[in-house]
């Protein structure tokens, strides 16, 4: 146990160490140049070369990765090009944002997709069964910028209930839980669509075992055969795609934070790439993969918690 | 039974759309840039069935050039993407060892970045342009292919018949070509036409950031951009793309899951 869980997390640190290898690599190989950027083409080439060794682009690649990589695990990413602040301050100022969107996302999923898929499997082949399998395939069809329209469509043009973005702070905190319904919502149904399908399958097949028809003929009430029987034995496919889910939503985040112009990291993100800013592109790209990388690793000790067999069989 | 209906209803809408877009090509409604600003938002008449759009031109002739773009960037990009990245799969296949460590290791890596915001990262770094786009899908779907294609290789690799190539001197090239490929084509085109739904979405969400086609390329991810301006003026500008978008993944996805039911050799030997 002790070995295993030793061995993943040395996986997902080496991991981690990989993405950054790559973000680093990727941004430096990138056309353009920053210092271009920031003081415009009417520069001299001596300001240029100053402002090169200033932001420190002059050094070998490896020397800045290592400054980079060094400076990052202590929370300091460098100055921004385009905002003249730290990224990590940029950053901690919007990470609430999203973070909230995609917790709330993910938890309105699993309070909605569970039940549902379970609901599904108990009438297997009935109008219920039917009714949810037609509804997540479509939703699993419907884009989530889309559906975020629809919902501003409906409930701010139509009813005029909620409003149809923006984001007034945290410290007005009912019109800011407002602000995040409709977009919590529109990542949250796509990603219920996916796993109302994934649990329903997952329960079909725990229940065509013995252990399910005994428990049946011992004469268990039907709910609790499914909750405490059938749920607990097809976690493992349905843990599988909620650490995927949790990936796409905070990807997700990028978009539907477009959709609604919410100031969090994808704004961030956007504008940054739109200002050519690579030293928070580059932040806020390692950033969202070690998100991945984290649900990843929390997916694999899920695994074990679920079925301590799995130790043995995992390289 | 149900795959059957999954295979019908995903080709009829995968028909629909690709009709669309090829007619396009040749003949639209109305001109797709022609723009009439004394006719602009109109509700559908017998002229513009579905209306007119903020400058006047024709909806449904850009829903239709949005069907050819956003058909042919996402078939293109998983047909490059998918093609490099069987080669790799079967490279690693056929070579083991370190050679297939490696390739395998990389795929994983490339696992820990959603593909979306790669997607973003390449489109940004390259200009945002449709062509960029499709390239930064087909860059995705590499691994993805490079494991499905190692994984149903490794199967047929062990199979008689290719001991049997091997013991009469054949190179691991050309078992690769003539044994390996035809056998593992099945669970291949299944993913290409999942991935194809996958990538409609990606492209239609990149062009929705403006990293994508660029005006005055029709595109649905676009059009959705410019109608969400007009929401309060003309709803329904919002939801024809909207509807393409989703009626083509849908078609996509249903189709793929007939193919995989129809594919899968233990449903045809229950069948027969």
């Amino acid at each position: 146990m002790t070995r295993f869980l030793i061995r993943r997390a040395a996986g997902f640190v080496l991991t981690l160490l990989a993405v950054s290898v790559v973000v680093f690599a990727v941004m430096s190989m990138l056309p353009g140049d920053p210092a271009l950027s920031i003081l415009g083409i009417e520069a001299s080439p001596e300001a240029l070369a100053a402002m090169r060794s200033q932001l420190g682009l002059d050094a070998p690649a490896p020397a800045r990765y290592a400054a980079w990589a060094l400076g990052a695990l202590k929370g300091d990413f460098g100055t921004s090009y385009a905002f003249r602040v730290p990224v990590g301050g940029l950053i901690a100022e919007r990470l609430p944002l999203t973070l909230s969107l995609a917790l709330g996302a993910m938890a309105v999923t699993l309070v909605l997709a569970p039940g549902l898929g379970m609901a599904a499997a108990a009438r297997h082949g009935g109008p219920g069964d039917w009714a949810v399998m037609v509804l997540s395939q479509i939703g699993i069809a419907v884009p989530a910028f889309w559906m975020s329209i629809l919902l501003i469509l409906l409930f701010a043009v139509r009813l005029g209930w909620l409003p149809s973005g923006g984001f007034p702070g945290w410290d007005q905190p009912l019109a800011a839980l407002r602000a995040l319904v409709l977009p919590v919502i529109a990542l949250a149904l796509v990603q219920s669509a996916v796993l109302a399908r994934v649990t329903r399958s997952a329960a079909l097949e725990v229940m065509r075992l013995d252990f399910v028809r005994t428990a049946r003929a011992t004469g268990l009430p039907r709910r609790r055969i499914l909750w405490r029987h059938v749920l607990p034995n097809a976690l493992i496919p349905i843990v599988t795609i909620i650490g995927m889910q949790f990936a796409a939503i905070v990807t997700g985040t990028v978009v539907i934070e477009s959709v609604f112009s919410l100031p969090g990291l994808g704004r961030l993100l956007l504008q940054s790439i739109a200002n050519r800013d690579l030293i928070t592109v580059q932040a806020l790209v390692l950033l969202f993969a070690a998100i991945v990388v984290t649900a990843n690793f929390l997916v694999d000790l899920a695994y074990v918690a679920i079925d301590p067999r799995l130790t043995g069989r995992q390289s | 039974m149900r795959h059957r209906a999954s295979l019908i209803l995903g080709a009829v809408l995968v028909g629909l759309m690709a009709a669309a877009g090829l007619v396009s090509l040749a003949w639209t409604p109305w001109p797709l840039a022609e723009i009439d600003v004394l006719n602009k938002l109109a509700a559908p008449s017998a002229a513009h069935p579905l209306g007119t759009d903020g400058l006047g031109r024709d909806l449904l002739s850009r829903l239709m050039a949005g069907a050819a773009n956003s058909l042919s960037v996402a078939a293109g990009a998983v047909l490059l993407g998918g093609g490099i990245g069987t080669g790799l799969g079967l490279l690693a296949s056929a070579w083991g060892g370190r050679v297939e460590e490696a390739l395998m290791r990389l795929c994983d890596l490339s696992f820990a970045f959603p593909a979306l915001l790669f997607a973003i990262m390449l489109a940004a770094a390259f200009g945002p342009s449709l062509l960029n786009t499709g390239l930064a899908i087909a860059f995705i779907n590499v691994p993805i292919f490079a494991r499905v294609a190692r994984g149903a290789a490794n199967q047929v690799w062990v199979r008689d018949f290719v001991l049997a190539g091997r013991a009469a001197g054949r190179g691991r090239a050309a078992i690769s070509r003539d044994h390996i490929v035809p056998n593992i084509a099945a669970p291949l085109i299944v993913q290409a036409t999942i991935e194809i739904a996958t990538a409609i979405l990606a492209e239609a969400a990149l062009s929705y950031l403006g990293l994508g086609a660029q005006p005055p390329a029709a595109s649905w991810g676009r059009m959705l951009a410019e109608a969400q301006t007009l929401l309060w003026v003309a709803p329904m500008q919002a939801v024809w793309p909207g509807l393409c978008i989703t009626a083509a993944v849908l078609g996509f996805g249903l189709l793929g899951d007939g193919l995989r039911d129809w594919a899968d050799p233990r449903l045809v030997r229950r069948q027969a």
